[in-house]
C-alpha cells in the first residue's frame, strides 16, 4: 500500500476510498451510515445461504422445483428474496451429463439476491477470459473434472438476466431433511465451479 | 465499443484462482465503502447502471487492473462524479495525498451538479413491458452483428458474426447502448442465444456451448 509521499504518487485505493467518502460526506450527499449498513447488509444478511435455502427446498418439493426452474424469479421471491442484481433470476438445472456454469465477461454480474457479491476468482480476469473458450480446462483448474461425455453450456450473463444453477443432489443425501441439507450446498456448486459433496 | 472490459476469449491471464470457502466478502475495510459509495455515486452523478457499465469500459489498463474490482469500481466511481460535475478532476486524488501525510494541495473550486442538467430517466429497474411481438423465435437460427460500436454495447466481440440458435426469449429491457449515454430507453427482447464452441472457436476447440443474452438490435435473422 502506497503510504505518504509528495503530488507524483500514486495514492493507494485505500485512502482514495476515504477521500471519496470523505468529499460526499462534506457536500451533504452521503451518509456514512448507509456506507456502514450496505456492508452489513452484504457481510450478514445476503449471501450464498439464501440459494443454500432455494436448492434445499427445490431438492425436497417436488412442485417448488417445477416452479423454480419455470419462473425462477417468482419461485425466489416465495422465500423472501430479491431486489438488486436481481430482476430476472433463471434457474438451470445440472445433471449427470448437462452441466452449466456461470460467468459475465463483460463485467461481473452475478445474482445477489440469492449468492451476495461475487467471490474474487469471479472477478477475475482470467475466469472471465478464460471460461468461455476453454470451460473444461478452467473447471479442472477450479477442482472439477469433468468427463467428456458431460456437455457443458456456459452461461455469459451480459444482460440483467441473472443465472443460478440448481446443482445435482448428492447419493446418499436420501434421509436429510431440508434444514439438514441447506449447509452441503455452497456457492461454488450454484454458479457450477463445483459440485455439492455428501457429509 | 470493446474496451477493457470485454474480456470474453482474450488470451494471457494465467491460471483461474482455485475458490476459497472462507474468502471474506471484502477483505479489507476500504472494498465495502469503495462498493458502496460507488453504487451511490451512479445516482449521485446522475447516471445510471449502464452508464456505470461503460465508465468502467473506458478506463485505461491501469485503472481497470492493477487494484483489482474494487479499484476499478472506485475509478469508474470517480470518472462519473467528474463528469457528472459533482467532483473537480483531479480532486480526489488531491484529498487522497493530503490525507496521507498532511501534504497541502489546492484541490481547486469544488464542482456542484448543474441544477439546470436533465433529469434522466428514474424509472426503477432495466425490465420493461412492451407491445411488440419479438422479432425472433425460439429454436431460429440468428447471426450476431459484426459491427464495432463507436459506443457502449453489451454485444461481446467473441459473437459477433457468428451464428447461434436463440435458445429463450427475455423479458423486454432498456437498452444499454443508448440508456448509457441518456438517448432514451429503447426497451427491446433479449434473447438467450446458444453458440457452439466451433462456431466461435474453430474446429479444434472443445466441445461445448456458450448462451448469451443479446438485445434485439444485436441480431439479425439468419437462414
Amino acid at each position: 500500500m502506497t503510504t505518504g509521499g509528495g503530488a507524483d504518487r500514486v495514492p493507494s485505493a485505500a485512502l482514495r476510498t476515504a477521500a471519496l467518502e470523505q468529499l460526499l460526506v462534506e457536500r451533504g450527499l452521503v451518509d456514512p451510515r448507509m456506507v456502514d449498513a450496505f456492508i452489513a447488509n452484504y457481510e450478514t444478511n445476503v449471501g450464498p445461504l439464501n440459494g443454500a435455502k432455494v436448492v434445499a427446498k427445490a431438492w425436497t418439493d417436488p412442485d417448488y422445483r417445477r416452479r423454480l426452474l419455470a419462473e425462477g424469479t417468482a419461485a425466489i421471491k416465495e422465500l423472501g428474496f430479491g431486489g438488486a442484481q436481481g430482476e430476472h433470476i433463471v434457474v438451470v438445472e445440472n445433471t449427470p451429463t448437462a452441466h452449466n456454469v456461470v460467468v459475465c465477461t463483460l463485467c461481473s454480474c452475478y445474482p445477489w439476491p440469492v449468492l451476495g457479491l461475487p467471490p474474487s476468482w469471479y472477478k477475475d480476469p482470467a475466469y472471465r477470459a478464460r471460461m468461455v473458450r476453454e470451460p473444461r480446462t478452467v473447471l479442472a483448474e477450479m477442482g472439477l473434472d469433468l468427463g467428456d461425455d458431460v456437455q457443458i453450456t456456459v452461461r455469459d450473463s451480459t444482460s440483467e438476466v441473472r443465472w443460478l444453477v440448481l446443482p445435482e443432489r448428492p447419493a446418499g443425501t436420501e434421509h436429510l431433511s431440508e434444514a439438514e441439507l441447506v449447509p452441503l450446498i455452497t456457492r461454488d456448486a450454484m454458479v457450477g465451479v463445483a459440485k455439492v459433496a455428501a457429509p | 465499443m470493446g474496451g477493457i472490459a470485454d474480456l470474453g476469449g482474450t488470451s494471457g491471464w494465467g491460471r483461474v484462482h482455485p475458490p476459497r470457502a472462507d474468502e471474506p466478502v471484502f477483505a479489507e475495510p476500504w472494498q465495502g465503502r469503495a462498493t458502496a459509495l460507488t453504487i451511490l455515486a451512479i445516482r449521485l452523478s446522475g447516471r445510471n447502471i449502464d452508464a456505470f457499465r461503460y465508465a468502467l469500459d473506458r478506463l485505461d489498463r491501469a485503472a481497470y487492473l492493477d487494484q483489482g474490482y474494487f479499484g476499478r469500481w472506485l475509478n469508474a466511481a470517480e470518472m462519473m462524479l467528474v463528469e457528472g460535475a459533482v467532483l473537480a478532476p483531479g480532486e480526489l486524488d488531491a484529498r487522497a495525498r493530503a490525507l496521507s501525510d498532511g501534504h497541502v494541495e489546492n484541490p481547486g473550486e469544488p464542482a456542484r451538479p448543474d441544477p439546470s442538467a436533465p433529469a434522466w430517466p428514474a424509472a426503477p429497474g432495466s425490465l420493461r413491458t412492451i407491445d411488440a411481438a419479438p422479432a425472433f423465435a425460439v429454436g431460429q437460427r440468428v447471426r450476431a452483428g459484426n459491427g464495432s460500436p463507436a459506443g457502449p454495447t453489451r454485444l461481446p466481440g467473441y459473437v459477433r458474426g457468428h451464428v447461434g440458435i436463440v435458445e429463450a426469449v427475455q423479458p423486454a429491457a432498456v437498452f444499454p447502448d443508448t440508456n448509457a449515454l441518456f438517448q432514451g430507453e429503447n426497451p427491446q427482447y433479449v434473447y438467450s442465444v446458444r453458440f457452439a464452441s466451433h462456431e466461435l472457436w474453430g474446429e479444434h476447440a472443445d466441445s461445448f456451448a456458450v448462451t448469451v443474452e443479446l438485445f434485439e438490435n444485436y441480431l439479425e435473422a439468419c437462414s
